[in-house]
């Protein structure tokens, strides 16, 4: 089962909180989330997966078109909390290069306030 | 820590009509593991492998595929099952009439709900993964025969299987490009922590990625173990593969003879 819930952090903010698996069959669901907030053309997306255990190659496609999303309008979409398996799926694909990465909430908030 | 047994073969037997092809294998194929399975062309190999992805179903026998018997799965539980494992072909068996990106991308469209943006971006990951980035739009008859093979594991890891199985993935290429695909084979199972079987005769690539070897004779396993124990083994068939020695023919000419003139 996966929950994805979202939290405002302020006007211009978003956190998307991630738990559980996100495969082939649950990615979907976080692609509407994400999809509705650059819809809105949310400034700042930051996205909590320090409860995902397991991220397919799915998972990181939705987080990637996210990117490719958040970039038409100069938006920012921000990850924290991987867990070292999740972290590995995105340095396998060379990814880790290509999203902003914080270890957690705090640190990607000072990072946007910089 | 305890080996997990991701794939058990239990007393396996099956026939091509009258004759017998398996002759009760019995194989566990342990989680995160590469198993190679070793054998000359015609001993069974083939033919355990599409029992294994239930290509076949046996004469009798089991195979538990994360503690389920796959022998007897209606097409529904089979699909399930298959949909945690990939494969890649002796010819990588790519549909020549699409493009490569629209091969990789088939498993998802016929078994995923997913939108059409993302099947995009993880076809391209898969592709930049095999080290086809930029070859999404060529077609197949355009590629290599390594490009091929890699196009083909491009599309076996589409779903990002827990399985990947592969018949004879250094077949027909060259030395260094048999190389460059046995690499990307080590590279899958260290980044995905992925089970992987390969069905091989070639002896370079068995000890370049092999944890452990199960070889087939006849239709039996004859030899389980790692490579440095099948160097030690002593059966005879075994030294005859890892010396290449061509089989010492004695002809019996009265055999012979009436075999030619059989009415």
């Amino acid at each position: 089962m996966l929950d994805v819930s979202t939290r405002n952090i302020d006007k211009k903010g978003v956190v998307i909180a991630i738990a559980g698996d996100v495969d082939l069959y649950s990615s979907p669901e976080v692609r509407k989330v994400i999809i509705d907030l650059t819809n809105k053309k949310t400034k700042n997306i930051l996205v909590d997966l320090s409860r995902v255990s397991y991220m397919d190659s799915s998972g990181v496609a939705t987080l990637v078109e996210g990117l490719q999303q958040v970039g038409k309008y100069g938006g920012k979409l921000i990850l924290f909390g991987l867990e070292a398996s999740v972290k590995e799926v995105f340095e396998l694909s060379r990814l880790d290069k290509v999203f902003e990465i914080y270890p957690d909430e705090k640190t990607a908030l000072d990072h946007l306030k910089k | 820590m305890s080996k997990e047994a991701i794939v058990q073969v239990r007393d396996l037997v099956t026939y091509y009509g009258k004759r017998q092809i398996l002759k009760g294998v019995n194989l566990d194929i342990y989680r995160g593991e590469i198993l190679v399975i070793l054998g000359r062309s015609g001993c069974g190999k083939s033919t355990l492998l599409r029992h294994l992805i239930g290509l076949l179903k046996p004469t009798s026998g089991q195979i538990l595929i994360k503690g389920q018997d796959i022998t007897t799965m209606n097409e529904d539980e089979m699909r399930e099952i298959l949909k945690k494992i990939g494969m890649l072909f002796q010819g990588a068996a790519l549909f020549n009439s699409m493009t490569v990106g629209e091969n990789v991308a088939l498993p998802l469209r016929e078994h995923t709900q997913l939108e059409d943006s993302t099947i995009q971006i993880m076809t391209r990951i898969k592709l930049d993964l095999v080290g086809l980035s930029g070859f999404e739009n060529f077609k197949p008859s355009q590629l290599s025969g390594g490009m091929k093979k890699r196009a083909g594991l491009a599309r076996a890891l589409a779903m990002d299987p827990e399985i990947l199985f592969c018949d004879e993935p250094s077949a027909g290429l060259d030395p260094v490009v048999a190389m460059g695909i046995d690499q990307l084979i080590l590279k899958l199972k260290n980044a995905f922590k992925m089970t992987i079987v390969v069905v091989t005769h070639e002896l370079a690539s068995v000890f370049t990625i092999a944890d452990r070897i199960a070889m087939l004779h006849e239709g039996e396993i004859i030899f389980q173990g790692t490579p440095e124990e099948i160097k030690k083994s002593e059966h005879p068939v075994v030294q005859q593969f890892l010396n290449r020695e061509a089989d010492d023919v004695e002809p019996d000419r009265e055999k012979y003879l009436s075999s030619l003139v059989k009415p």
